[in-house]
């Protein structure tokens, strides 16, 4: 497609990009305040009542504790059984997962706050950690909570130095078992020197991406500077600690800084030095453009976008707006040129079906057999960007089963509005304004009315936005 | 427990966690197709960074127990907990003794020092590089399996390249088609009353990413529905999870003769970084899975072994020194077992560069003496006849045949 957007095609554009989906309310509000207004709102979340998700987000038990009374309430079954408590598959630890699941789900189908849970999906999965590892299954409901959500429209290195303290990342990361080499520990301690792991991630995946310009020397000399930085009772009221006489006082250098701050300002210093690396810049702004323009992300707006980093200090806010702002975001090659990625494509099919959720364990498998099981993303590398990882014929499979039972209502107590689904063409509207394919036009003129929704659902421009 | 926690249980996606249990299938009748009974190359990946020093252990190398003080696994002699003798210099970890069978029965080859020549120690980027058959070069718009399948250019099975796994590898997607599943038996369309609008849908649709993703999906369900019930039962008893299902299902499909040349599948959770163990702990179960999975494999193939070669990798190995958690940190070269009935196993190849710290590379891992490629190249040609390596592994030139494959 060559010809400019029209203005409808703008507004679907804008908000497939901005949002889980769009409904006929966010289409309204748009043409009736502009977009420009919209992204206004949208970048102010605190202003944006939301009490209708977080009452229902507030009815799972999990969300609220922290990660002592998690494990208390919730304890691995040795110490279940220890306790005396009564062996019930529904205070299991993975229960609390569960309930994550949901809440993520729930919140990007319902909550008003639509960039925000977006952001909120995007940065847990940067800074991917995997709940089922050990201890992060009580950590991960703080690490979401406290950590990722309170950031996701702030600066990056606030959110950087968040998750570099975080008690679920130290533990993913193994960073609260890394100390000093010289650091004198019983001879039968779990922890007797310097573990690269963090170190490595941290400008890899976190900061200066693999190309950012560092080598293994600076890998352990990050980690040098990490040492001490660790965690009290991590099965428990997990906290981070930093612990001065695990950590190495010696000298380091990183990036050909020599870091002279002494104890806990190591680390410290090497947040503040990475977060302000021109390649953290370069590679945060080519993320972000690679989720809301294209997987090629055009070299324009990165560069646009890596230079509003810098200007701005790392303020996501800022780097989102400069983006979504650069003349090319409306451009006709990037108009559905993104696959959504399973949280994507189930969300905004309950979303625009205008589904009554109830998110249960089937929803979430349904998640899983597409690619995307939430949180549970082992590598730290996080779930890719990019569209040709999210359908392989058997993802693609799921996307049409999962169609065809949302459509149907065979998705246990989710029942979808008949409103939403009376008008074909009203519903093809908020698909795919004036160019909806010939082959999907016809097959959907051959298939009766009561299974269409499923069928527009199921077709390619409904995988894509 | 109820009954309906049960299946709450099961059905969460967490089932892992709990059972661990791949579904079980209603296998109807015996009696395969002789049809299309062609070669098969199977590829298993450990995802994580395996640490091969512990799996293949030079308990010969004065080194080794000198670097690894709470972590060797001891050298072989009687009793438990202590490594297998494999040729009186290397030792199999005590968790792969099914393994020892097949190594015995000269089926089992081990190549040691080996893997890919890439520094880099990043997991995303090494594994990259090994499926794309083309270490330190990362534009590569296709993996190696898949060039393979592009080359040879044979007749259009769609099942000629499988992966049973979460996601496409990277090794499988490029231009020939393949397909990735999670089990047979869940490989359907539920409401069928939209099968063949969708099928039209798909095939005439102008986005070629969806053209081809449907065209692959719409034409494997077909076949895969005429034949299931031809299919025989599995006579093995595969590990719990997910590695043990997908060989399962591999082997299912080789039964079946459906045209089956490349298939693939994953074992995750080797990224050792914090108490590994010995000869007991974390690596120990990862290698239990892993071992009882492989003698599954080859117990249910049985003769069919002749047609098939298995072959596992893992990104790069760990640092000859275990590090200050008991565990290791990411390093450069691995072990590799080469499986199958043309293997001329029985043998740890490989040159064994030595342990000391002189000889170490970057003075902390295990050194390369063997290409990956070698080890999968001498596969490709002696086992699926391709000719030209040239164009599967491009810039890579063999230093002469290792004699892995008879």
């Amino acid at each position: 497609m060559s010809s400019p957007l029209t203005a409808e095609q703008k507004t679907i554009h804008f908000l497939d990009r901005t949002s889980f989906g769009v409904t006929p309310e966010i289409v309204q509000r748009v043409n009736r305040i502009s977009m420009s207004a919209y992204l206004d709102e949208q970048l102010q979340p605190e202003k944006i009542s939301d009490d209708l998700v977080e009452e229902k987000v507030s009815a799972l038990k999990t969300i609220r504790l922290n990660s002592g009374e998690l494990f208390d309430l919730y304890p691995p079954p040795k110490v279940a059984k220890e306790r005396g408590m009564a062996a019930d598959m529904m205070k299991a630890p993975r229960m609390i997962i569960y309930e994550l699941q949901q809440a993520r789900l729930l919140r990007a189908v319902q909550s008003q706050r639509q960039l925000n849970e977006l952001m909120v999906d995007f940065w847990n999965n940067h800074f991917n950690i995997f709940a089922a590892k050990g201890a992060d299954r009580w950590l991960t409901t703080s690490y979401d909570r406290d950590t990722i959500r309170p950031h996701a429209l702030g600066k990056f290195r606030d959110l950087l130095l968040a998750t570099a303290k975080s008690p679920a990342m130290l533990f993913y990361l193994d960073n609260w078992l890394s100390v000093s080499p010289s650091a004198r520990m019983p001879a039968n301690a779990r922890r007797r020197g310097l573990n690269e792991n963090y170190g490595r991630e941290l400008m890899e995946l976190h900061t200066l991406g693999v190309d950012g310009g560092y080598t293994q020397q600076d890998v352990r000399e990050v980690a040098r500077c990490f040492t001490g930085w660790t965690l009290l009772r991590p099965r428990g009221d997990a906290e981070f600690r930093f612990e001065p006489r695990l950590h190495d006082p010696g000298d380091k250098i990183v990036l050909g800084r020599r870091i002279t701050a002494g104890g806990i300002e190591d680390g410290v210093q090497v947040i503040d030095l990475l977060a302000r690396h021109p390649s953290t810049a370069r590679f945060i702004a080519t993320k972000l453009v690679r989720r809301f323009v294209a997987d090629d992300p055009p070299a324009s707006i990165v560069t646009g976008a890596a230079a509003a980093f810098r200007r701005s200090d790392g303020d996501i806010r800022t780097v989102l707006r400069t983006i979504i702002d650069s003349p090319e975001f409306f451009s006709p090659e990037f108009y559905r040129a993104k696959v959504k990625k399973p949280l994507e494509f189930a969300a905004s099919a309950l979303r625009i079906t205008g589904a009554d959720v109830r998110v249960t364990p089937q929803l979430i498998r349904y998640l899983g057999r597409m690619g995307e099981p939430l949180f549970l993303a082992q590598p730290p590398t996080g779930y890719p960007d990019v569209g040709s990882s999210w359908i392989s014929p058997d993802m693609l499979l799921t996307r049409m089963n999962f169609a065809a039972d949302l459509v149907g209502n065979r998705l246990e107590g989710t029942r979808v509005a008949p409103a939403a689904l009376s008008d074909t063409q009203a519903l093809i509207r908020l698909v795919a304004p004036d160019s909806l394919s010939p082959a999907t036009r016809r097959a959907l003129a051959e298939t009766d009315e009561k299974e269409a929704p499923a069928m527009l659902l199921a077709a390619p421009e409904f995988q894509r936005r | 427990m109820n009954p309906s926690r049960r299946s709450f249980l099961k059905s969460t996606g967490l089932g892992f966690l709990a059972f661990g249990l791949p579904p079980s299938f209603l296998v109807r009748a015996a009696g395969a197709e002789q049809n299309a009974r062609g070669k098969s190359l199977v590829v298993v990946f450990q995802r994580g960074g395996m640490d091969g020093l512990n799996v293949v252990i030079p308990f010969k190398d004065q080194a080794y127990y000198a670097l690894r003080p709470t972590i060797a696994v001891k050298e072989p002699a009687s009793g438990d907990e202590r490594g297998i003798d494999l040729d009186g210099y290397f030792a199999l970890h005590p968790a792969l003794a099914p393994l020892k069978t097949i190594y015995d029965k000269g089926q089992l080859a081990i190549v040691h020092a080996a893997g890919s020549p890439d520094n880099s120690r990043s997991h995303f980027d090494s594994q990259d590089y090994m499926e794309l058959g083309t270490p330190g070069i990362k534009s590569t718009p296709e993996g190696w399996l898949n060039r393979y399948l592009s080359e040879k250019r044979a007749a259009g099975s769609p099942f000629r390249g499988v992966a049973v796994s979460p996601q496409m590898p990277r090794t499988l997607a490029g231009r020939a088609p393949a397909l990735s599943m999670s089990s047979i038996e869940e490989f359907r369309l539920r409401n069928l009353a939209m099968a063949g609008a969708l099928e039209k849908l798909y095939s005439n649709s102008a986005d070629p990413l969806f053209r081809q993703g449907g065209k692959s999906l719409f034409e494997a369900m077909a076949r895969l529905r005429a034949i299931e019930s031809r299919i025989p039962p599995s006579t093995a008893t595969y590990s719990a999870g997910r590695f043990g299902n997908g060989l399962k299902q591999i082997a299912r499909l080789i039964k079946a003769d459906l045209g089956l040349e490349v298939a693939f599948t994953e074992i995750e959770g080797w990224d050792t970084h914090v108490a590994e163990g010995g000869a007991s702990g974390q690596l120990a179960n990862r290698l239990k899975e892993l071992g009882e999975g492989l003698a599954a494999f080859y117990q249910d193939l049985g003769d069919r072994m002749e047609d098939v070669v298995l072959v596992t990798m893992s990104e790069f190995g760990r640092t000859a020194r275990e590090n200050g958690n008991r565990g290791t940190d990411h390093g450069h070269a691995n072990v590799m077992f080469v499986l199958g009935g043309g293997v001329r196993g029985g043998k740890v190849y490989g040159r064994w560069p030595g342990l000391a710290p002189e000889v170490l590379y970057e003075g902390r891992d295990l050194d390369l003496t063997t290409d990956y490629r070698a080890v999968c190249g001498e596969v490709l040609t002696r086992h699926l006849a391709q000719r030209d390596l040239i164009k599967i592994f491009p810039g890579f030139r063999g230093s002469g045949s290792l004699g892995l494959i008879a």
